[in-house]
C-alpha cells in the first residue's frame, strides 16, 4: 500500500522547503527535501562590482547570518587583494560573530526548536501561561543584539564593518557595559539548560563525517584549516576544492559534497572536533545536557547549539576584557590595494562552514564570486536522517510522522534563504 | 478585540521579520495590543483572516503571485516590508541580464524548478497600501507605522533627506572622506545609522520626494563627482525606480 503525506511551507525555519517522502508496502523509496527558495543568483550578480561594494551586497544573502556572510566576503576580498586586517580587529571580528551565534542560536532554540519539546505549535501561545519563560527568550536575544549592535552597529546586516578592519569602533564604555550585561545574563542561561535538561530527545544515531574549521589555536570560528571527524586536514583552498557542488532535479540549492560522500557541518560538528576547546562552564553543561564528543544522534544538534551558547558567551567575555586591557585597533583603513588577485576564506556561522571564493582585476572590480553555504553542505545529511529514521515511523499516524520529521530538519536548523541563496513536507 | 497581524516571506534575505522580532521589550508590549496570527518563520499555525499583513520580499514566481493574491484576500490592509517589496531592492541588480542568462553563470542548468522571472514590487501583482522602505526597515518606524494603523490613522514616513538627520547627530560628512554618499537624497527614517558606522549612505531607503537635485549637484560639482557616479550607488539598492 502506497501512502502520500503532504507538509507544505514547513514551519519554524529559516527560508521555504517541502519535505517528499515516497513510500509502498510499508517501505521508504525515496525521501527528498525540496527547497523551493526561489533562486537570487547572488554570484552572478556582484560581477563587475567595486570591492568595497561586495560585502554590504553578499549580506544580503541572508538576514540571520549576515555578519557571517560579511566575514567571509571581507576575509576572502582581503586574502586576494593581499590585505593584512589589524589583528587586533580580528579579535574585534571575533566578538561580532560570536554575537550573530548566540542571536541565531538563541532564536533558534527558544522560537523554533523549543515548542517541539514542549508540545505547541509556537512559543506565542506561551505569552499568557508561561510569560516568564517567553521574556527570558527576549531578554537572552537582547543581550546578543547588543553586542551586534555594539561591534557592528545593528543587530542585522552590520554597518561597522569594512575591509581591513572596522569604519567604527565601539566605546570602551559600550564594552564595559556589554560585560555587565553579558555576565547579568547567567541566571537567565542556568534557566535555559533547566529547560532542555528537562526534554527528552529521540533516541537515534546514525554515523556521518562531521567537518569545520581547526580549534588548534582556538574554538572554531575564523580559520585558516578545516578538520574533519574522518581525520582530514587540510587548508580552506583544499578542502573547498574537494567539494563537489551538485544540483538535483527538485531542489533550488545546490548540495554539497566530497569524494568521501556527504558530510555534517555545525554546531554538532564544531563541538565533536573540538570538545576539548569548550569553555569551562560549557563543559559542565555539556554534561548536565548528557552531550558526549562521541554522540552520533543529529538531534543532538540542539544540545550543541546550547552548549555553544554558554562557550560563546564566556569566550565574548574574555573577548571584551582583552580589548579593554590591551586596547583596539585605530578604525578606517586606508590601505588600497594596487593590483588584482584571487582569494577565499572560510569562516564558522551559525549553521557551520561558510566559503566564499573572490577574483578581482587590477581596477579592484570582481570577475568572480563563489559562494558554499553550511545548509547546502547539510541537505544531503538532513535527507540521509529522515531515510534512516523513518522505518520506525512508518506505523505513526500521520500527524506523529509529520512532527517527528520536522523536528528531525530543525535540529539542524537549515537556513534556505542562504541556501538558495524555502520547506514544506511532502509524504508519498 | 486586538488586530490579527501576520507576517510572510516571499524572495528576499528575512532580515526584516527579523529586525521585527528584534524589537523585544518593544515587541511584548506590542503583543498587549495585537494577535500574531500567521508568522511562518516562528510559527506553524495559519489564519484565514488578518487585520494587517505585513510582507517582506519581491516576487519572482507564477506561485508566488497566486500565495500573494491568497494574502491580499485574506487581509485588510498590507504593507510592504523593506526594499525588496517595496521595489524589488537589491533583487533587481543583475536585472540588466535576463534572468537566463544568470541561471546558466549560477546554477549551469535550465531544470523547471530553477525557473523564475524578473524580480517584482509587492505593487506590481497586489494592491499594497502601506510602505516601510529600507534594506533592512527600521525597527521605530515598524512600531510608528503599526502605531498608525492602530488607532486608524494613515501612516506617515520622513519626508526629510537622511542629511538632515546627519548633521543633527553631527557626524563628519562623508564626501569629506572622498566617499559618495546619497545621503542628501535619500528618505530619512534610519537616524543616519550607516554614517555613525563610519559607512557612506548606501540610499537603501529609495529617494525623498521631490529630491533638492540643484544642491546636490553642487556638491558633487565641489568633490568633482559626476551624475552617472552618483547613480551607479543609488543603482544598488533601488535599480527598480531610475529616478
Amino acid at each position: 500500500m502506497s501512502r502520500k503525506i503532504t507538509l507544505n511551507h514547513l514551519t519554524r525555519i529559516e527560508g521555504h522547503a517541502h519535505l517528499v517522502i515516497d513510500r509502498k508496502a510499508g517501505k521508504v523509496t525515496s525521501c527528498r527535501l525540496e527547497v523551493v527558495e526561489s533562486p537570487r543568483f547572488f554570484e552572478a550578480i556582484l560581477k563587475g562590482r567595486h570591492y568595497s561594494d561586495i560585502a554590504p551586497i553578499v549580506a544580503r544573502v541572508c538576514g540571520v547570518c549576515s555578519i557571517s556572510h560579511t566575514m567571509a566576503s571581507l576575509m576572502a576580498t582581503e586574502n586576494a587583494l593581499g590585505i593584512a586586517p589589524d589583528p587586533r580587529a580580528g579579535l574585534l571580528r571575533r566578538l561580532l560573530s560570536q554575537g550573530e551565534i548566540l542571536q541565531s542560536h538563541l532564536l533558534q532554540l527558544y522560537f523554533m526548536a523549543a515548542p517541539d519539546y514542549l508540545g505547541i505549535p509556537s512559543i506565542f501561545q506561551l505569552i499568557s501561561q508561561r510569560g516568564d519563560l517567553f521574556s527570558r527568550a527576549l531578554r537572552l536575544k537582547r543581550t546578543a543584539n547588543r553586542i551586534c549592535e555594539i561591534v557592528g552597529g545593528r543587530p542585522v546586516h552590520p554597518v561597522t564593518t569594512a575591509i581591513g578592519g572596522f569604519s567604527s569602533l565601539p566605546e570602551a564604555s559600550d564594552l564595559k557595559q556589554l560585560r555587565h550585561e553579558l555576565v547579568d545574563a547567567l541566571p537567565d542561561l542556568e534557566a535555559t539548560v533547566e529547560l532542555f535538561v528537562g526534554f527528552e530527545f529521540p533516541e537515534f544515531s546514525r554515523p556521518a563525517e562531521y567537518v569545520c574549521l581547526d580549534p588548534a589555536d582556538q574554538y572554531p570560528l575564523h580559520a585558516r584549516r578545516v578538520i574533519s571527524s574522518h581525520g582530514v586536514e587540510q587548508s580552506v583552498a583544499q578542502f573547498k576544492a574537494s567539494i563537489d557542488e551538485y544540483i538535483l532535479p527538485y531542489s533550488t540549492a545546490k548540495m554539497a559534497r566530497t569524494e568521501r560522500g556527504h558530510y555534517c557541518v555545525g554546531p554538532l560538528a564544531r563541538i565533536k572536533n573540538s570538545f576539548a576547546r569548550l569553555s569551562p562552564m560549557a563543559l559542565k553543561v555539556a554534561a548536565a545536557l548528557q552531550l558526549h564528543a562521541e554522540t552520533d544522534n543529529p538531534f543532538h544538534g540542539l544540545k550543541a547549539r546550547l552548549v555553544e551558547v554558554i562557550h560563546f558567551v564566556e569566550e565574548a567575555i574574555q573577548v571584551i576584557d582583552d580589548l579593554l586591557l590591551h586596547g583596539f585597533y585605530a578604525a578606517r583603513t586606508t590601505a588600497m590595494p594596487k593590483s588584482g588577485g584571487e582569494g577565499m576564506a572560510a569562516v564558522e556561522a551559525p549553521r557551520g562552514l561558510l566559503f566564499h571564493a573572490y577574483t578581482y582585476d587590477q581596477n579592484g572590480l570582481l570577475t568572480s564570486a563563489d559562494c558554499i553555504i553550511p545548509t547546502a553542505q547539510n541537505l544531503a545529511s538532513i535527507e540521509e536522517d529522515i531515510e534512516a529514521l523513518l522505518p520506525e515511523l512508518l506505523d505513526l499516524p500521520d500527524e506523529q510522522l509529520k512532527q517527528r520529521v520536522e523536528t528531525l530538519i530543525r535540529a539542524y536548523d537549515p537556513c534556505l534563504s542562504c541556501s538558495t541563496h524555502q520547506l514544506q513536507i511532502v509524504v508519498h | 478585540m486586538k488586530s490579527r497581524i501576520g507576517f510572510f516571506d516571499f524572495t528576499g534575505c528575512e532580515g526584516c521579520q527579523l529586525t521585527v522580532m528584534n524589537l523585544e521589550d518593544d515587541l511584548l508590549q506590542v503583543l498587549q495590543l495585537v494577535e500574531v496570527v500567521e508568522f511562518r518563520e516562528l510559527m506553524s499555525e495559519t489564519t484565514d483572516r488578518l487585520d494587517i499583513a505585513f510582507i517582506e520580499g519581491s516576487i519572482t514566481r507564477p506561485a508566488d503571485r497566486q500565495r500573494l493574491q491568497n494574502i491580499r484576500e485574506r487581509s485588510k490592509t498590507l504593507v510592504a516590508l523593506g526594499a525588496c517589496a517595496d521595489n524589488g531592492g537589491i533583487n533587481l541588480l543583475g536585472s540588466d541580464q535576463d534572468v537566463a542568462t544568470l541561471r546558466q553563470q549560477v546554477y549551469a542548468c535550465d531544470a523547471k524548478h530553477l525557473l523564475t522571472e524578473k524580480p517584482v514590487p509587492l505593487h506590481e501583482v497586489v494592491k499594497v497600501d502601506y510602505r516601510i522602505p529600507g534594506c533592512p526597515i527600521d525597527g521605530q518606524e515598524f512600531l510608528a507605522v503599526l502605531q498608525a494603523l492602530l488607532l486608524d490613522r494613515d501612516p506617515e514616513l520622513p519626508n526629510f533627506a537622511v542629511c538632515v538627520e546627519c548633521k543633527l547627530a553631527e557626524y563628519p560628512c562623508s564626501f569629506d572622506y572622498g566617499e559618495i554618499c546619497l545621503g542628501p537624497v535619500t528618505r530619512a527614517g534610519c537616524r543616519a545609522i550607516c554614517i555613525e558606522g563610519g559607512d557612506r549612505c548606501r540610499g537603501c531607503r529609495g529617494l525623498v520626494d521631490n529630491p533638492r537635485t540643484t544642491p546636490y549637484h553642487q556638491i558633487l560639482e565641489e568633490h568633482g563627482l559626476s551624475v552617472e557616479e552618483i547613480l551607479e550607488q543609488y543603482r544598488t539598492f533601488n535599480i527598480g525606480e531610475q529616478p
